[in-house]
């Protein structure tokens, strides 16, 4: 690293706080200076200010012109309405792509909330549940890019021929265990989409067994235990008593899945950057963005992403003003 | 991870020690679920392994057999893939560019949000719940909805390409999270202690450093956890800012791009890889228990 980039990333580091901090003695001393009635009525404006105007200028403006954008023509020039919508619902490659998220929405979400419980019940049992949960939970801090690496590895396909050896861990366990003909996970439409799901799925799966497992440490022993006692099986236990308990947590895991999987974009595109009808709707807005660069159906897209997130936004909404109610 | 999590729900306090609980005793009859919990494990372990393993074998074996004949003789290994991907294939480079985006992209939200947070806990103001809930709202909306305009915005203010931008990208980005996860934490500290700092004549900025800082320390450390590795781990925000300049890529970027240009060198790639995984894998290690409690702190209160 060259000096120069040293200073500049130290100085941003060390700089941006200063400034901030400095920022806030200054502001302070002025308000102190101003009549006691108004103290109050300043300085939370102060300290809020420069986070409301940067989640404005990255998120609420870019929005607000995104939505702009997506009603007019590609130019930017003439007001079309609805038209790029129309457009964009009309290409069967885009059908495909909402067909891939609707894959990922019910598969991925289900998958990890099932894989994540299952865990969190089973490591709860056993004595050495600490390792178990850093192990699965791992592969939550790598990236998506190596992630999807690492599957791309695992699928890998050789055709099945004398003196070729299956070099992906899942085909030589199927061609060589399991004496079956070797599949080509990532190309073959019939498994690919499910394939490139399961990536994610053993990313998360760590994240949901985590929270499941802190909500089941806070399930009061005595239910289970009165419930046992009176002669419940273990299962009964499980289906009626911590099942129920954990539905508020484990729907709150699930909105987190849900808004991942409808925004499933790094993983795609480095597995088969949407080839073979695996296409999802974030890497087909990237690709209209870039490779096409019509902006008018990419921000189509964006917004239809947008939209299918509102009934969550909506969720979350609500739960919230739950809980501050409760607080 | 690309995903900021959305905080758990209101989970009762875990007691440290389960009271009443089973000891959790080794017996024959609790064998199957030793067995089916350690047979996935291994099947969760098993695909960074090969990865890992492969990475140190020669080229010619990686792709002719599998990486778990490396366990058996001629145990043939190499450190020739760690030198051939630093040296030519831009890697060393993005290493430091991935650390010159993430370092400043997590130290800038947590400030600005520190006192945004605070300001949300313990100040009254009007428009204050309507504005926090404006931003538990953003915590769900996906980026690709900002994407477009900041670019063009970048293009004229000419940050696209530029460290800075990618800075102030995820600066926005991340404050929904990292204001609500503080504001959650800052609002759960007694009120008996901002009362008598008060009475001594403490005034906000006095609190704000000497109270709230000090008692926040887990609380930001495991934001600061969540940031970096967000950051880090980024390939949309990267891909759409940085513009495809090597010059600027982070590892997330060029390790994208060598699956395309190395295609089925895959000695080349799982090295590439396993460099760009070390650094968020030693950060989760070491900081595990701070991670794992920021994850389900929005929620276990306290």
């Amino acid at each position: 690293m060259d000096a120069q980039r040293i200073t500049f990333l130290v100085g941003a580091v060390i700089g941006v706080p200063v400034v901030l901090v400095l920022y806030i003695v200054v502001t302070d001393w002025l308000i102190r200076r101003l009549p006691a009635a108004q103290h109050g009525r300043v300085r939370p404006w102060l300290w809020v200010g420069p986070a409301l105007l940067l989640v404005t200028g990255f998120l609420i403006y870019p929005g607000v012109a995104t939505a702009w954008i997506s009603v007019l023509s590609n130019d930017g020039k003439n007001f079309v309405g609805f038209a790029n919508f129309g457009h964009v619902l009309a290409d069967h490659s885009v059908l495909i792509a909402i067909r891939n998220n609707v894959l990922w929405l019910v598969f991925y979400t289900g998958l990890v909330l099932v894989f994540g419980l299952i865990l969190a019940v089973m490591a709860d049992r056993v004595p050495y549940e600490g390792a178990i949960k850093s192990l699965i939970f791992m592969p939550m801090a790598i990236s998506f890019v190596a992630a999807g690496l690492i599957w791309s590895f695992m699928y890998q396909y050789q055709p099945n021929l004398p003196g070729v050896h299956q070099t992906g861990t899942l085909n030589a366990v199927w061609v060589n265990l399991l004496h079956q003909q070797p599949i080509a996970w990532i190309i073959d439409e019939r498994v690919n989409n499910f394939a490139l799901i399961f990536a994610a799925v053993w990313v998360w799966t760590g994240f949901a067994m985590v929270i499941t497992s802190a909500a089941l440490k806070g399930i009061p022993p005595e239910l289970t235990e009165a419930a046992r006692v009176d002669g419940a099986t273990e299962l009964q236990v499980f289906s009626r008593i911590t099942i129920p308990l954990l539905a508020p947590t484990l729907t709150v895991i699930g909105t987190t899945l849900v808004i991942f999987a409808l925004k499933a974009f790094d993983i795609i595109y480095v597995m088969t950057n949407g080839l073979y009808n695996t296409d999802v709707m974030a890497r087909r807005m990237y690709g209209e963005m870039f490779t096409s660069q019509n902006y008018a159906n990419s921000a189509a897209i964006a917004m239809l992403l947008l939209l299918a997130v509102i009934p969550v936004l909506i969720f979350n909404l609500r739960r919230f003003q739950f809980q501050e109610a409760i607080r | 991870m690309s995903v900021a999590p959305v905080a758990a729900p209101p989970i009762t306090q875990a007691p440290v020690v389960a009271v009443g609980k089973e000891p959790r005793r080794f017996t024959l009859g609790t064998l199957p679920l030793h067995l089916a919990l350690i047979l996935l494990t291994v099947i969760w372990i098993v695909p960074t392994l090969g990865l890992l393993v492969s990475s140190f074998r020669p080229g010619f074996l990686v792709n002719r057999t599998g990486w778990w004949t490396a366990f058996s003789p001629p145990f043939q290994f190499t450190l020739q893939n760690y030198s051939d991907v630093l040296q030519s294939n831009n890697l060393f480079a993005s290493f430091l560019n991935s650390l010159t985006i993430a370092i400043p992209a997590t130290v800038i939200p947590i400030a600005i949000a520190a006192f945004a947070a605070y300001a949300f806990a313990w100040m009254r103001f009007p428009l204050r719940n309507a504005l926090f809930l404006l931003l538990v709202g953003l915590l769900a909306v996906p980026l690709q909805v900002t994407l477009i305009p900041v670019l063009a915005a970048f293009k004229v203010l000419q940050l696209n390409g530029s460290f800075l931008g990618i800075w102030l990208a995820h600066t926005g980005y991340g404050l929904p999270f990292a204001i609500y996860l503080l504001r959650n934490f800052f609002g759960s500290l007694p009120n008996d202690l901002f009362e008598s700092a008060s009475i001594d004549g403490a005034g906000p900025v006095t609190m704000f450093f000497r109270l709230v800082l000090p008692l926040s320390v887990p609380a930001l450390a495991s934001l600061a956890i969540f940031q970096f590795l967000w950051t880090w781990n980024d390939l949309l925000v990267a891909l759409v800012y940085l513009g495809g300049d090597p010059a600027v890529a982070p590892m997330t970027v060029t390790v994208a791009n060598l699956v395309g240009s190395l295609g089925q060198s895959y000695e080349l790639l799982t090295a590439a890889a396993f460099v760009s995984m070390a650094l968020p894998l030693v950060v989760f290690l070491a900081m595990q228990r701070y991670f794992v409690r920021g994850m389900t702190a929005g929620a276990v209160k306290g």
